[in-house]
């Protein structure tokens, strides 16, 4: 029986196998692991990528308080990106399957129309849920536009997730009975995250404060962005990175403020405007920031 | 001779929905290619969209083209350069006459092209083509579109391969298999190519997979569910029925739940005992040929144990505050930005139900209709509002026909739904509609072409259904209040329902129409009439007549008005028509009709009424205007259209 972090083992050096390099998690809290920039940068623009990263993702209104034998606050993804997806792609990741153990001659597998939607991120793409015995694994999902830039290369993005693929293959209807690793139950790990971030989302976050670090972030994301000189020589210097971070930020509190019921419904779509705005502005910056700066002679060049 | 086609694109898995139409599509395609064949079949799974044609020619019929040259009378130098243009000699040239004269021709003989090389030419054009509701791009910004990445193409004319090349996959005679159970690669022949794939784990016509399905399903009392199993037979290519079960105590949830999870979120077959009623049991179609160890049954059987947990959860949860409880709640849900919250939308509807007639029950469940939108097993399981509410309302002690109408608010979701199964339930639903169209509207939310976000054409096609089969004697128009985009939406919608619905004919339809349409129940009544006195032979020639009439009275630029003067009625046919009409005057037409036809035939074949005394002239049309007002009570029949 393979452990919650012998699967992930397994599948890093899979991939690790195929060209990704392997990354840690992302240190600013995200909803998915398609926001860190890894995944939300890097696939803008015409440079070739692989990477995969288990990032923990937050998602403050499917806490349970710990109770709920399938829902977390916080879940893990493995996230891959294959820029551009080759041909052989479903292949491949049908392949990391059979690399975790799962025989699937003896398995239903079923690949169910899915089109992936980011309306924060300016965001979408067309694939499926795939399924495996009724269960939803993974998300494949081919990236048309990110950040409201349609993408030069396709890349796939397969999202794993690693609590139900683990409750899969250790037969647990719970997933904190998942063994993490010899000794040590999910529930062992994880439990006081679910339970201390449920009491804090649902009940004690202060909303007042969560509007005002909103407003913070978001003021200093639009400075940035602002400040951003496509024509200056010196912009690879310009800090876009940080101002990303500032978006994640925005991504969170808005998340933990909706938990919470402080946003109504009319004021959500606001809300999700405004973070996508700065979201598609650093998407953009970024892409310019990887050109050359374009002057009056190289621009003379370039003709 | 002629050769077989065979044609597979094959892809990764397309929705199954959109599939049948693809293949509609691609036929469409094909025959538009104006490729001679005697016959042509399409298959389809998820990974291959399949067209076979039989009889097709090796080459196309050879064809001579006219190419004309200069006059007869030209020079001979023109004449010379010509025939060198066309690589002949001048002698080699013939003449032919045209209406300007005699010209040289030169007849080139055109050797029809092959076939091999017709198809290789149209075929990725023709494959790109194809019609999907959405696409993606997978090879780079500007390449090709399509429903999902094109991973091999199968293009066999004979024996041999109709090369060419679409988004840098090269067509050949390579098939792949099951994407487990057989092999990936897969060489086939026009000829072997259903049994190679059969060989490979891949059934290939959709009827074959529905007949596995339903064939394997004998024994196990299924509930009948002909949508979801198109969906099973299009998501699967060598599909397995398995039963699975689930623990008894579930079945304390409302049956309504339990169904949506197992047939919206897991796509298995709900299973009734001998009694009809649900047993604990499921059917879940498997994309293998088999599971001996029963994995997969369990598989599913955790899943869906995890699902019915949850619903049992929120369930309860949900009990913890009454419908009632949640009116308030209600402010904070927007129904609209600019129409407000779904509280405000209650408020309309409550006032709404009292002017459609409806009691302090229909007031009540207008009240509690969208309590549901707040309750948590409704944010899981959103396709369940209106069912929801109504299950709540049930359990929390609302009278019968409260919970009914609450349970029933969105009916009719289609045309072959039923409306509200009583009188309380058609008048909320009727309110709900009527205040989403009226609002909508009234704030310029109104549907374009496919775009129709609030459903509207649903909502107007639910209040005429209800309407109607509701026999509500409601003036339609007055219920809109003069908003006249509005009205012609609807107007739209009424002949949609009872063309397309109910199946009246078109100019039925129109006629009826013309004399008036806010009472829906009148209009029926109307049509009905219309349509038994169609029967009648003497019908169509009196609608004739009446069309003409109603030319003659517009070519006059007849007003109207006046009395018909008895005294200047002609003996005769003029006054066989004026006697008629007063004897059968105030009878319903199916009465007057056979009485009346010969009158007015005889009317038109004697009488001049473009007679040269203006005063006569006036008289007669006053009596053909009178003629035509007291027979278009029931329908303008000037619009009818007859085949004389």
């Amino acid at each position: 029986m393979s452990s919650f972090q012998e699967i992930i083992f397994k599948l890093k050096r899979y991939w690790a196998d195929r060209g990704c390099i392997i990354q840690e998690p992302y240190d600013v809290e995200v909803g998915a692991g398609t926001m860190c920039p890894e995944t939300f940068l890097r696939v803008l623009g015409p440079q070739s990528y692989r990477v995969a990263y288990v990032q923990p993702s937050r998602r403050p209104a499917d806490g349970r308080y710990g109770d709920n034998p399938n829902r977390l606050f916080k879940h893990s993804q493995l996230q891959v990106i294959l820029k551009p997806s080759p041909d052989d792609v479903i292949e491949q990741y049908l392949g990391s399957l059979e690399a975790i153990g799962i025989d699937l001659r003896k398995h239903d597998l079923k690949f169910e129309e899915d089109n992936w939607e980011s309306p924060t991120l300016g965001a979408w793409g067309i694939g499926w849920q795939v399924m495996l015995d009724g269960l939803e694994i993974t998300q494949f999902t081919y990236f048309q536009q990110c950040g409201g830039i349609d993408l030069d290369l396709v890349p796939a993005e397969l999202t794993y997730g690693l609590e139900r693929i683990a409750a899969f293959l250790e037969v647990r209807d719970s997933v904190y009975d998942i063994e993490w690793t010899k000794g040590f139950s999910y529930r062992d790990v994880r439990y006081l995250d679910e339970l201390q971030y449920s009491v804090y989302n649902f009940e004690m976050a202060d909303i007042a404060t969560l509007w005002k670090l909103f407003e913070l972030h978001e003021a200093e994301a639009a400075r940035l962005l602002q400040a951003y000189d496509p024509k200056s020589p010196e912009k690879k210097r310009f800090p876009i990175l940080p101002a990303y971070d500032q978006v994640l930020k925005c991504s969170n509190i808005f998340n933990t403020l909706d938990s919470r019921g402080a946003i109504s419904v009319t004021e959500r779509v606001g809300v999700i405007q405004r973070v996508r705005k700065i979201a598609v502005g650093v998407a953009h910056a970024w892409l310019d920031q990887q050109q050359p700066v374009l002057t009056a002679e190289t621009a003379e060049v370039a003709q | 001779m002629s050769l077989p086609f065979l044609l597979e694109i094959g892809t990764e898995e397309i929705p199954d929905w959109m599939i049948p139409g693809a293949l509609e599509s691609l036929h469409l395609l094909f025959e538009k290619a104006e490729i001679p064949h005697e016959t042509v079949r399409l298959d389809a799974t998820p990974r291959r969209l399949v067209l076979r044609a039989e009889g097709l020619p090796e080459r196309q019929a050879d064809s001579e083209e006219r190419i004309l040259g200069p006059s007869k009378s030209a020079p001979a130098q023109a004449v010379g350069g010509f025939a060198r243009k066309q690589g002949v000699a001048p002698d080699e040239l013939a003449t032919e006459s045209t209406p300007k004269g005699e010209y040289y021709v030169f007849v080139k003989k055109v050797a029809g092209r092959a076939t091999k090389d017709i198809l290789a030419e149209s075929l990725a054009d023709m494959i790109l083509k194809i019609y999907f509701p959405k696409s993606m791009y997978w090879a780079g910004k500007n390449g090709p579109r399509f429903i999902r990445p094109i991973r091999w193409i199968v293009a066999l004319l004979g024996a041999e391969i109709v090369p060419f090349e679409l988004a840098g996959v090269r067509s050949g005679a390579l098939s792949a298999g099951h994407r487990r159970l057989g092999s990936p690669e897969i060489a086939v022949t026009v000829e072997d190519y259903e049994r190679r794939l059969r060989d490979h784990f891949v059934i290939l016509s959709a009827e074959e997979r529905r007949q596995k399905i339903s064939r394997e399903l004998n024994g196990v009392r299924v509930k009948m569910d002909p949508a979801l199993l198109e969906t099973l037979v299009y998501i699967t290519e060598y599909p397995t029925p398995i039963s699975g079960s689930f623990d008894a105590q579930f079945l304390e949830l409302p049956e309504e739940v339990l169904v949506t999870v197992m047939r919206h979120h897991q796509k298995y077959f709900s299973v009734q005992d001998a009694q009809g009623k649900l047993a604990p049991k499921f059917v879940a179609v498997m994309n293998i040929d088999a599971d001996p160890e029963g994995f997969v049954r369990n598989g599913n059987e955790r899943v869906l144990r995890a699902r019915f947990n949850d619903a049992r959860f929120f369930w309860e949860t949900d009990q913890k505050k009454k419908l009632a409880d949640r009116v308030p709640d209600l402010a904070h849900v927007t129904f609209q930005a600019k129409l407000g919250s779904y509280l405000e939308k209650a408020e309309r509807m409550m006032t709404l139900v009292t002017d459609l007639g409806g009691d302090a029950r229909a007031v009540r469940a207008a009240e509690l209709s969208k309590c549901d939108l707040t309750t948590e097993l409704v944010k899981e399981f959103t396709e369940l509002q209106g069912v929801v509410g109504g299950l709540y309302a049930r359990v929390q002690g609302e009278f019968e026909p409260v919970w009914q109408a609450i349970y029933d608010q969105y009916k009719p979701e289609s045309m072959e739904d039923s409306i509200p199964r009583n009188r309380t339930g058609q008048i909320m639903a009727l309110a709900d509609k009527l205040d989403t169209l009226k609002g909508c509207f009234r704030v310029g939310l109104i549907p374009t072409g496919s775009r129709d976000p609030f459903a509207l054409r649903r909502a107007a096609q639910g209040v005429v259904k209800i309407l109607v089969e509701g026999k509500f004697e409601l003036p339609l128009l007055d219920l809109i209040a003069g908003d006249e985009a509005l009205q012609s939406f609807l107007e739209e919608r009424v002949r949609f329902y009872f063309k397309e619905v109910r199946g009246f004919k078109y100019d039925e339809v129109n006629a009826a129409m013309a004399v008036g349409w806010s009472n829906l129940v009148d209009l029926e009544a109307r049509l009905a009439r219309i349509q038994d006195l169609r029967s009648s032979p003497d019908f169509e020639p009196l609608a004739a007549s009446f069309k003409r009439t109603r030319n003659i009275l517009e070519q006059a630029k007849f007003t109207g008005g006046g009395e018909i003067d008895e005294s200047l009625i002609e003996a005769g046919p003029e006054r066989d028509l004026y006697d008629e009409y007063r004897r059968i005057a105030g009878q319903p037409i199916e009465h007057a009709i056979s009485k009346l036809r010969p009158k007015v035939d005889l009317f038109f074949d004697k009488v001049l009424v473009n007679a040269p005394d203006a005063r006569i002239r006036q008289n007669r049309l006053t009596l053909l205007n009178t003629l035509l007002k007291e027979f278009s009570m029931v329908a303008d029949f000037s619009q009818i259209v007859t085949n004389s």
